[in-house]
């Protein structure tokens, strides 16, 4: 199976359970952690690369909707407002994945979301505000 | 023979429907195939683009009187505060004001999510802004508070008013920090992780007229999608060609004041920034055509990416210290290319203004004067050239 990438949201009673390591050892799932924000007591999220046997991977998913974990697909998690961007690149040098990318030889900004990994980086670096998250 | 062209037989064949207009990107393989002379006879005009993020701007509006009448010594727009020293019911909005309460850079890096550019592009797009105004009260303009909202279409004038635009080069920036900064020049890795860069090169209006031939006071321009006018110098407006160590020659230092009917001017066109912990400011779409008089104009105007030179400096450390002395000099072909080589290693580039767009107000320009609707204007007077400007001082501070 191609790997999959997620988004975990989980309430603040999952925080300090020992997720990965249940999803490494009992599914045999090899996880990539591509994004955390864990604090102790509080929500959190968690965006995972996820590759392994079909079955397992969705006894996987199924292990952590058990525990209350929301599981999204990743590519619905940032956005571009296609009216807003101008084209003008300053999204491109703080994109670690290369998801943002300048087309040559237009110069046009193009937005590959499989690549994505939901950084935010870009959210934050747009001087228009064209790149949005959506929960 | 040489190539001569007057403004007026220009205008006559736009008048005529018989103008050549090419932008300054199609000029450039036509001068390579045919030569300069050739191209000259042949091509009128030559548009050129850019839409970049310009920090020196702004404008100045009249709210019209109110009843009973009120001199406004403070103005806000939307929370964004105007000068409003000027007249009773007069001010100038800077790009770069920020809302009183906003929290800059208390938790670094800011967001400045709205600043004095956002309201003008507000303002542009017809949207409703509040108008809050305070005063003082004599005899003649009693009143003391204002709060209410206006659009643009209510106002009496609104212009836009730019000192510095269309800055004729500009820094490649790295940084050479061990830390990443936030700059005008957008976020930069440390140690040189990354270099942005920020003009349309072979598109950029002063690039193509460097010594300010056809380029003066009263140029009728494209301007935030509308119709505008240069004049005056810009603000720091001091042009030089150096030749480079590297071959070639950097041309950089011109700069433009441009004004225009804000009224008329389109929200695609004049767009409200925020630069992660720097600051909200105003991206300007602005567009020059250049009337090809003669091989020389027409020599300038057909420079190609592979012939323009940007120097690259350190925002790290060189540039906040006042240091600006470049690490070196690249062309805008290696920084579109998407790395370029510096000190024995690549570095991947981003630009900062939009290409395409600078490529679309060209083509509107372009269209525009095919069209029969915009003639060229002759300068008034034209602008300090190469070495004609005074050289630029820095501040001395000194005992009060």
């Amino acid at each position: 199976m191609s790997p999959k990438r997620v988004v975990l949201r989980f309430m603040a009673e999952t925080a300090d359970k020992p997720i990965i390591y249940q999803l490494i050892r009992n599914y045999d799932l090899v996880v990539n952690i591509l994004k955390a924000n864990i604090n102790p007591h509080k929500e959190g999220m968690m965006v995972l690369e996820i590759q392994g046997e079909p079955e397992q991977y969705t006894r996987g998913l199924e292990y952590l909707r058990s525990l209350g974990v929301t599981i999204q697909p990743l590519s619905q998690d940032v956005h571009r407002n296609e009216t807003v961007c101008t084209h003008c690149g300053a999204c491109i040098s703080v994109c670690p994945s290369g998801a943002l990318y300048l087309e040559r030889p237009d110069m046009t900004v193009n937005f590959d979301e499989d690549k994505c990994v939901v950084c935010l980086m870009c959210v934050k670096a747009c001087p228009y505000k064209a790149m949005e998250v959506r929960f | 023979m040489a190539v001569e062209k007057s403004l007026a037989e220009i205008n006559a064949r736009i008048k005529s429907g018989k103008v050549v207009v090419l932008t300054a990107e199609e000029v450039i393989p036509l001068v390579r195939e045919k030569g300069v002379r050739q191209a000259a006879a042949e091509v009128d005009v030559v548009t050129t683009g850019t839409f970049g993020t310009m920090c020196s701007s702004g404008a100045y509006f009249n709210f019209g009187h109110t009843k009973p009448r009120m001199k406004m010594s403070k103005v806000w727009l939307n929370n964004v505060q105007a000068y409003a020293g000027l007249a009773a019911v007069d001010a100038f909005l800077g790009a770069t004001e920020v809302p009183d309460n906003d929290p800059l850079n208390s938790i670094h890096p800011g967001e400045f999510r709205y600043g004095g550019g956002h309201v003008i592009h507000d303002l542009v797009a017809r949207k409703p802004v509040s108008l809050r105004a305070i005063a003082y009260g004599t005899d003649c303009y009693p009143r003391r508070e204002i709060n209410t909202v206006i659009t643009i279409d209510d106002l009496n004038q609104a212009v836009l008013f730019n000192p510095r635009n269309a800055y004729q080069n500009y820094n490649v920036a790295v940084n050479l920090s061990d830390r990443t900064i936030y700059t005008y020049m957008g976020v930069l890795k440390p140690h040189m992780g990354n270099a942005n860069y920020s003009t349309s090169g072979q598109l950029s209006p002063l690039l193509k007229d460097p010594y300010f031939r056809t380029i003066g006071i009263g140029t009728r321009i494209f301007l935030g999608g509308g119709t505008g006018y240069v004049v005056w110098q810009g603000t720091q407006h001091c042009p030089g060609l150096t030749p480079l160590a590297e071959g070639g020659q950097l041309v950089s230092g011109g700069t433009l004041a441009v004004i225009g009917d804000l009224k008329q001017m389109r929200p695609e066109w004049l767009v409200g920034v925020s630069f992660l912990g720097y600051g909200a400011s105003l991206t300007v779409g602005l567009g020059i055509p250049i009337p090809i008089l003669n091989e020389e104009i027409m020599y300038w105007a057909s420079r190609s990416d592979e012939e323009i030179y940007a120097p690259v400096v350190d925002y790290g450390l060189d540039y906040p210290a006042g240091n600006p002395q470049p690490l070196g000099y690249v062309t805008y072909a290696q920084l579109k290319s998407g790395t370029i080589n510096l000190q024995g290693r690549e570095v991947p580039t981003a630009p900062l203004s939009s290409y395409p767009r600078a490529r679309q107000i060209a083509a509107i320009l372009k269209d525009w004067i095919r069209e029969g609707g915009f003639l060229l204007s002759e300068p008034v007077a034209l602008l300090p050239s190469i070495n004609e400007a005074t050289p630029l001082k820095s501040l001395q501070e000194k005992e009060a």
